[in-house]
């Protein structure tokens, strides 16, 4: 699952414009350099997931943070990972499960060669934050067995019944505290240092705050952003390696800055043909997108004015929009809280309130479901989601069925017929509220 | 006394009965009386026998169920267990079922708690964590407060809090179960011919909607008749059975193994009846020594984390070891991320260790047994070529 860590692909103009543009290509090639350039600089690495990302702590350790599902969005982008997903499968991989996963067994095999072209090193550590996804364990114990490395695990209880105890929050600070920091020291050499983790955390909540302000412009009619396609985007920094840095807190100034901006001249979203043109319906999306054909899915939507006003997809990394921020004041505790509220840790009934309060507050059209194959997490309960949010909020829901990162499940023309009828049914659906009206 | 076909009969039809008639005659005979589901790998059985409920072991469908509603649930991508399971519950075959339990296995089973929580919303449903950490002070400390909630919970179901002794007298009970089912397990590896694998599959479901007294009379029942008797023994191999510890294989796929010169010697079908490996102590703290049975004496399984890189798959090993198997037969449920995903890191420790393997997929109504007939027969020609050589 996750986020994603190149820039869109814009006209020159739109570029020289997007300070945040600029800023998060440099992050992001900044940092895959640190990556690869590990083994020669001696910088101890630290792989780990995106949902339950502690990079707050591993920062502390001086570890620098490589997260595979971000290397396997990379390889999908750039349309590799349909190879390694057959190579993984060629050295005994199921064609049935998460292709996230062959992706990047497929990639060790093919020479671990990163998005800059150099080989990405060998992890010092796996660090299992085991929230929201039950493959992460069997994704790590494969990583383990090639890299014969040390390994954590930091267990997150699941929201069944829909709330945080303290008996959960309790049991995940004692497992920081008495495994993954004494773990993580010996590994690093660093000692932990609890105010250098509250400074940290202090910096995330910065950037959060205004990653949640942009997220929420798109309430605005018509709405400056694509809170899905570029969305993605917009999650990339916190998601990713750079939550708790300066850099973040830079990123979302301006990104939020442009957004304004355009929010101001009544400007809707830009896209990778430029701007978009007038904005005729209004998604809420739920599931992750499609990167092996990632422009051409996104294509389908803004060119008949689709835009997406909220997703759930940018929620795996961390739910932030309801209040949740990294709180320097108890550390420890906040990123257990972190790790529990992450959108896949949550129980059904939570993530079909969650997409019904945002067909209401976005004023969306209705619910779209992106079906991922590979993902049981996302997948499994979605059709079941989709009835009941219909039924709430009375606005017609429509499913697609794509995969992450494997080409093989991607029929354009499936989509691209359910996407037609399905804006022929908000259509339709208006036309009666105008009619009954 | 009964014999072995007596018993198998009785088991056959309990296995056979989609709406769970025994379970639904033992609520009727006393007023008051619940019932509890559960599905796979594991639950503290005790707790809910504790509360004078019984524990129902649900595990879909099966080949004779018709999926008629539950297929509008799941996405042809996702295996058949939940679709079936919805199945049951939305035809009213689990109307009597006042509550159910979703143990910590995979994302399908944990989202569909969810959904029984939305579609049946009466019932009282539990997503039923466990621990992945093993240290008594961390991982025990959070079970015992997970038990103690899930005992809350059926005590105020039940209208009357369990006690310490109630929990201490169902500990023995399943105890005592649980050392007939390895009793059993450990016949069956010795004369395998003794006991085929598709009568020990039956006799355990057996245990899924009896009462755990009724079952513990039924497996020693089974055990003595069996002993008792003699039976043809073939020139089958031994083979060990893995993968199927959730979504449940056909039984003839069970039958067909043995047909086709397997004898199933062990294997992780329905691990709940010996998730725990050793004996619960009675005396003491109840919820205490549950949790630590678990996070000391427990099953290995693909939900389970492994921490120690070296332990990882060694129960395989040791499962071939101490029942003389000569090779291992990896059955996944298709879509089964935890055993799909965990097989190649299993088959890499048996290559290490020089054991011998196949592997396929099935779904819990897959009708043609053929292929898998011949994959089974050829392996288990290649292994007397072997043993032969
Ligand atoms: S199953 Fe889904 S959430 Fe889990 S690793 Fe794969 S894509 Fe990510
Ligand atoms: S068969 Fe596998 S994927 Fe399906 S519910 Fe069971 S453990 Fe999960």
């Amino acid at each position: 699952m996750t986020t994603v860590i190149v820039t869109p692909k814009v006209a020159a103009k739109e570029i020289e414009k997007d300070a945040s543009m600029v800023k998060q290509k440099e992050m992001m090639a900044a940092h895959y350099d640190r990556l690869t350039n590990a083994p020669k600089t001696g910088e101890k690495v630290c792989n780990t997931f995106v949902p339950g990302n502690l990079n707050e702590l591993i920062m502390c350790f001086d570890l620098a943070n490589n997260l595979p599902e971000v290397n396997a969005i990379q390889s999908g982008l750039r349309r590799q990972s349909g190879a390694y997903v057959l190579e993984a499968e060629k050295i005994g991989h199921s064609e049935d499960v998460c292709t996230y996963v062959k992706s990047d067994i497929g990639m060790m095999a093919k020479g671990n060669i990163g998005p800059n072209g150099k080989r990405m090193p060998d992890p010092d550590v796996l660090l299992l934050s085991y929230t929201g996804c039950f493959t992460f364990m069997k994704w790590f114990e494969l990583l383990r067995e090639q890299y014969k490395c040390e390994t954590i695990m930091l267990h997150t209880p699941y929201m069944g019944d829909g709330k945080i105890t303290p008996n959960m929050i309790e049991y995940m600070v004692k497992q920081l505290k008495e495994e993954v920091i004494p773990k993580l020291e010996r590994i690093s050499g660093v000692k932990f240092d609890i105010d250098r983790l509250r400074e940290y955390l202090k910096k995330s909540a910065k950037a959060e705050d205004n990653l949640v302000r942009v997220l929420q412009t798109a309430k605005n009619k018509p709405s400056p952003i694509d809170a899905y396609f570029g969305g993605i985007y917009y999650i990339g920094p916190i998601f990713g390696a750079f939550r708790g840095t300066d850099d973040a807190i830079e990123y979302y100034n301006f990104l939020l800055a442009e957004v304004e901006d355009r929010l101001a001249k009544g400007q809707g979203p830009v896209t990778p043909d430029g701007d978009m043109g007038k904005e005729k319906y209004r998604l809420v999306v739920e599931g992750p997108p499609n990167y092996t054909n990632f422009r051409q899915f996104w294509k389908m939507f803004y060119d008949e004015g689709a835009v997406v006003v909220a997703s759930s997809y940018t929620k795996v990394g961390g739910v932030y929009d309801f209040g949740f921020r990294h709180d320097p004041s108890k550390p420890l505790e906040t990123l257990a809280e972190y790790c529990l509220g992450v959108y896949t840790n949550r129980n059904l009934p939570m993530r079909i309130e969650m997409l019904t309060n945002y067909i209401n507050e976005y004023q969306a059209d209705g619910l779209l479901i992106n079906s991922i194959k590979s993902c049981n997490s996302f997948s499994a309960g979605q059709l079941l989601i989709m009835r009941e949010v219909e039924k709430r909020t009375g606005k017609p829901a429509a499913f697609v069925e794509s995969d992450l990162v494997d080409p093989r499940y991607f029929s354009a023309a499936n989509i691209k017929n359910r996407l037609e009828s399905y804006f022929q049914m908000i259509e339709q659906k208006r036309a009666g509220t105008r009619d009954a009206a | 006394m009964p014999t072995t076909a007596d018993i198998v009969a009785r088991a056959t039809q309990l296995f056979d009965d989609l709406n769970f008639s025994a379970a639904r005659e033992w609520k009727a005979a006393k007023s008051g009386r619940k019932v509890v589901g559960f599905m796979p790998i594991y639950v503290p059985r005790e707790i809910i026998h504790a509360a004078d409920m019984l524990p129902l072991g649900i595990v879909g469908g099966g080949d004779q169920l018709e999926v008629i509603h539950g297929d509008a649930y799941y996405q042809s991508y996702i295996c058949r267990i939940p679709r079936s399971t919805i199945e049951l519950g939305v035809s009213g075959r689990l109307d009597f079922v006042e509550g159910m339990l979703f143990p910590s296995i995979c994302d399908v089973i944990r989202n569909l708690s969810g959904m029984w929580k939305l579609m049946f919303p009466g019932v009282y449903s539990r997503y039923f964590d466990v621990p992945q950490n093993y240290r008594d002070d961390i991982g025990g400390n959070y079970y015992i407060n997970e038990l103690a909630e899930l005992r809350e919970d059926l005590g105020k179901l039940r209208g009357k809090p369990i006690t310490d002794d109630e929990l201490r007298n169902s500990i023995k009970l399943y105890n005592e179960n649980r050392r007939l089912v390895r009793e059993l397990y450990a016949f069956r590896a010795e004369k395998p011919w003794q006991a085929p694998a598709a009568e020990v599959y039956l006799l355990l479901r057996a245990g899924f909607v009896l009462p755990v007294e009724q079952h513990t009379e039924m497996l020693r029942d089974y055990l003595a008749a069996a002993r008792a008797e003699e039976r043809p023994k073939r020139d089958n191999c031994r083979v060990v059975l893995t993968g199927v510890f959730c979504e449940q294989p056909p039984l003839n796929l069970i039958k067909s193994l043995e047909l086709a010169g397997c004898y199933v010697v062990d294997d992780d079908l329905l691990l709940v009846t010996r998730w725990l490996t050793a004996e619960v102590p009675v005396d003491g703290d109840p919820m205490k020594n549950l949790a630590l049975a678990f996070l000391h004496h427990s099953e290995s399984t693909a939900a389970k984390y492994e921490p120690d890189q070296k332990e990882k798959g060694q129960h395989l090993v040791r499962a071939v070891k101490r029942t003389g198997a000569e090779g291992v037969i990896f059955a996944c449920p298709s879509f089964c991320d935890p055993a799909l995903l965990d097989r190649p890191i299993l088959q890499h420790v048996l290559k290490d260790a020089g054991i011998p393997y196949i592997a396929f997929k099935y779904a819990e109504n897959s009708g043609q047994m053929q292929p898998i007939r011949e994959q089974a027969g050829t392996f288990a020609d290649s292994i007397k070529l072997w043993s032969g050589t």
